[in-house]
């Protein structure tokens, strides 16, 4: 307790000094969980957004199905077993059929995928229900990016081009009924989505499909041969890998920030170390051990990231709440992320977060201020009290 | 060796390395003090004035020989028995006060006591108690900046005899004092020196406070080459 109350002491009368290093380091605070809170939100959006708008509680794969090959698209496809069918019927679950096609949006050629979905699914949150529209022609929905790409938007007409289950080519147009904005790229490029039953018809493949999304929270999934239950932690996999990567990358950087926090503490400490020798030895002379001093040092470095950690908490909290509530608008360059993300990312900012990122700062800062300090342990009183460096 | 003696050097030599040559700092001191002593080792500088203070405070050791304060040999002594002799029994007085700046006055003082157990206001009595003894009770907030430099000494002396020890050391207290302000400083060891029955052991040069011993050593190239019982002369009328 003594130490703790001279350590503050000397902090608070060394004046400026101090709160140069209190404030580099609670920038240090706040940046690194600024930071961390963005990622977080960042892998929470495009978690929530792709189970949202595909995966809902996960998926039936037909088991040549390999969304990584499209080759295999042309044998990915069965009659759905009756156990499937049940969680169909009970609207427990929707079928998805996909096939690969041509489309030629003003007299370019591009190829795509061409994906039935029941119009009044529930499932996922893709706005099938626009399918329902009758037209002349296929309804069929686009996403953004898919409008941006092919310069197609809603009420234009596009012929599409497929191979049917015999390997017969058949074209026919389509009408794009809406346009949908959505984050989840999977959804949207190079895939146009029309009526699950009219891509039946078209490519005969009656009653058949490619992967069935079952509802969210779907307890104890059927045991179906030749179909393939995908958890939702196994369809995330690759964006949470993918946030991961990047938030060791990202964490070079706060890595570096608490770099230079250190060294100014470090600085600090050698310094202080030069400057009060004759103040360590006044204490020797007054009976305090090498290793209290030692502790008073090292206290008296550590308690820069109590304070800092004050002072990150005064301007800090009001600033991260205010981020957390406003976002950050992402630009559109971002998009080639890979990420499923809204237009701004709200980050999200743990206990854990907090709680870690400040012990962590707070452990570091202490093994900072302790290392120079040692130097004390071989000062000798009477060269100490003469303020000689050695 | 005698009981009743509170410090005893027998044959204490100190040696520094020089370089390639070494340095006698001390050659064969054999020295007494009983309790309630008013002495000081007298000589030139290099005479080993600081260094027979540094070895009685257990800042040094010898090189040869021993010295025992208060029971305690000071050669066998670790780290942290030399440091707990220092805490209980000695005081240092220093020719540069040694005050630390960032501390006011109160807590300069309060500072000998942190480390003795006692509580707030046990520690508070104290301070303000060897405050109104260096008449610096009204500076209680200042800095040691704010204070003149017999000021600053009276602090270092309250700092000092605050935890009452048995012996205080005191290293050339007046070298950075005008006259005046160097009698004040006496006179206020002489009375405390007879109130509280402690022993001052002085490093010096100065007259002035060879003036108020009632025993000189004096010391030259290492080596005792008086020892006397002198009466103090104190101010005086003309010092």
């Amino acid at each position: 307790m003594t130490l703790f109350k001279l350590a503050l002491r000397n902090l608070l009368g060394a004046g400026l000094r101090t709160w140069l290093n209190v404030v580099v380091l609670s920038f240090s605070f706040v940046v690194i969980i600024w930071m961390q809170g963005v990622l977080k939100g960042m892998n929470n959006q495009a978690v929530t957004s792709l189970v949202d708008a595909e995966y809902a509680g996960g998926q039936f794969w037909h088991e040549n199905y390999d969304p990584y090959d499209p080759l295999s698209l042309q044998d990915a496809h069965g009659k759905l077993p009756d156990e499937l069918k049940d969680l169909v019927e009970k609207e427990k679950a929707t079928p998805v059929l996909i096939i690969q096609g041509t489309a030629y949006p003003e007299g370019r050629m591009t190829t795509l995928l061409i994906k039935g979905i029941d119009p009044d699914q529930k499932i996922i949150s893709l706005p099938s229900f626009f399918l329902n529209e009758k037209t002349g022609e296929i309804p069929a929905v686009i996403g953004n990016r898919m409008s941006e790409n092919t310069g197609l938007k809603a009420g234009d007409t596009v012929t599409l081009r497929w191979r049917d289950v015999n390997g017969t080519f058949d074209a026919r147009d389509a009408l794009i009924v809406q346009v949908m904005r959505t984050t989840v790229q999977s959804i949207d490029q190079g895939q146009i989505w029309i009526p699950l039953d009219k891509l039946r018809e078209l490519s005969d493949m009656e009653e058949e499909a490619t992967l069935l999304i079952v509802e969210k929270n779907i307890l104890d999934p059927p045991q179906v041969n030749g179909w393939e239950f995908k958890s939702l932690d196994f369809l995330v996999k690759d964006i949470t890998q993918l946030v991961k990567t990047k938030t060791s990358g990202s964490s070079i950087f706060y890595v570096i920030l608490l770099l230079l926090a250190m060294l100014a503490i470090f600085d600090t400490q050698v310094l202080s170390l030069f400057r009060r020798k004759k103040e360590i030895g006044t204490l020797m002379a007054m009976g305090f051990t090498r290793a209290k001093i030692i502790g008073l040092f090292t206290i008296e470095g550590a308690m820069h990231a109590v304070l800092a950690a004050l002072v990150a908490a005064l301007y800090g909290i009001p600033f991260l709440i205010w981020f957390a509530k406003t976002g950050w608008p992402i630009p559109e360059s971002m998009d080639s992320y890979g990420f499923a993300l809204g237009e701004k990312i709200f980050p999200v900012y743990g206990a854990g977060l907090v709680v870690g990122t400040t012990l962590l700062i707070l452990l570091v800062t202490t093994l900072v201020s302790y290392l120079p300090t040692r130097k004390i342990a071989k000062l000798k009183p009477t060269d100490a009290l003469r303020g000689k460096i050695s | 060796m005698q009981n009743s003696a509170l410090i005893k050097t027998q044959d204490l030599v100190k040696i520094y390395p020089v370089g390639w040559k070494e340095l006698v700092a001390l050659d064969h001191v054999s020295l007494e003090f009983q309790t309630g002593e008013f002495a000081g080792l007298v000589g030139p500088s290099g005479s080993g004035k600081t260094t027979l203070l540094n070895i009685v405070g257990s800042l040094d050791t010898p090189t040869k020989g021993d010295a025992v304060v208060m029971g305690k040999k000071i050669s066998s002594l670790s780290h942290k028995q030399a440091a707990a002799l220092r805490k209980k029994h000695i005081g240092f007085i220093f020719q540069t006060f040694n005050l630390l700046p960032v501390y006011n006055v109160y807590e300069n003082v309060e500072i000998s006591l942190l480390l003795l157990g006692l509580t707030h206001e046990e520690r508070k009595k104290k301070v303000m108690q060897a405050l109104e003894w260096v008449k610096l009770a009204d500076r209680v907030k200042s800095r040691p900046a704010q204070l003149s430099g017999g000021q600053c000494q009276r602090v270092a002396i309250a700092r000092a005899v605050v935890k009452e020890p048995a012996i205080i050391l005191a290293d050339e207290p007046t070298a950075n004092l005008d006259a005046e302000n160097s009698y004040n400083i006496l006179e206020t060891m002489v009375d405390l020196n007879k109130e509280l029955d402690t022993t001052f052991i002085f490093a010096t040069h100065d007259e002035k406070v060879i003036r108020y011993l009632r025993r000189k050593i004096t010391l030259f190239d290492g080596r005792v080459t008086k020892d006397e019982q002198v009466t103090p002369q104190g101010k005086g009328e003309n010092p």
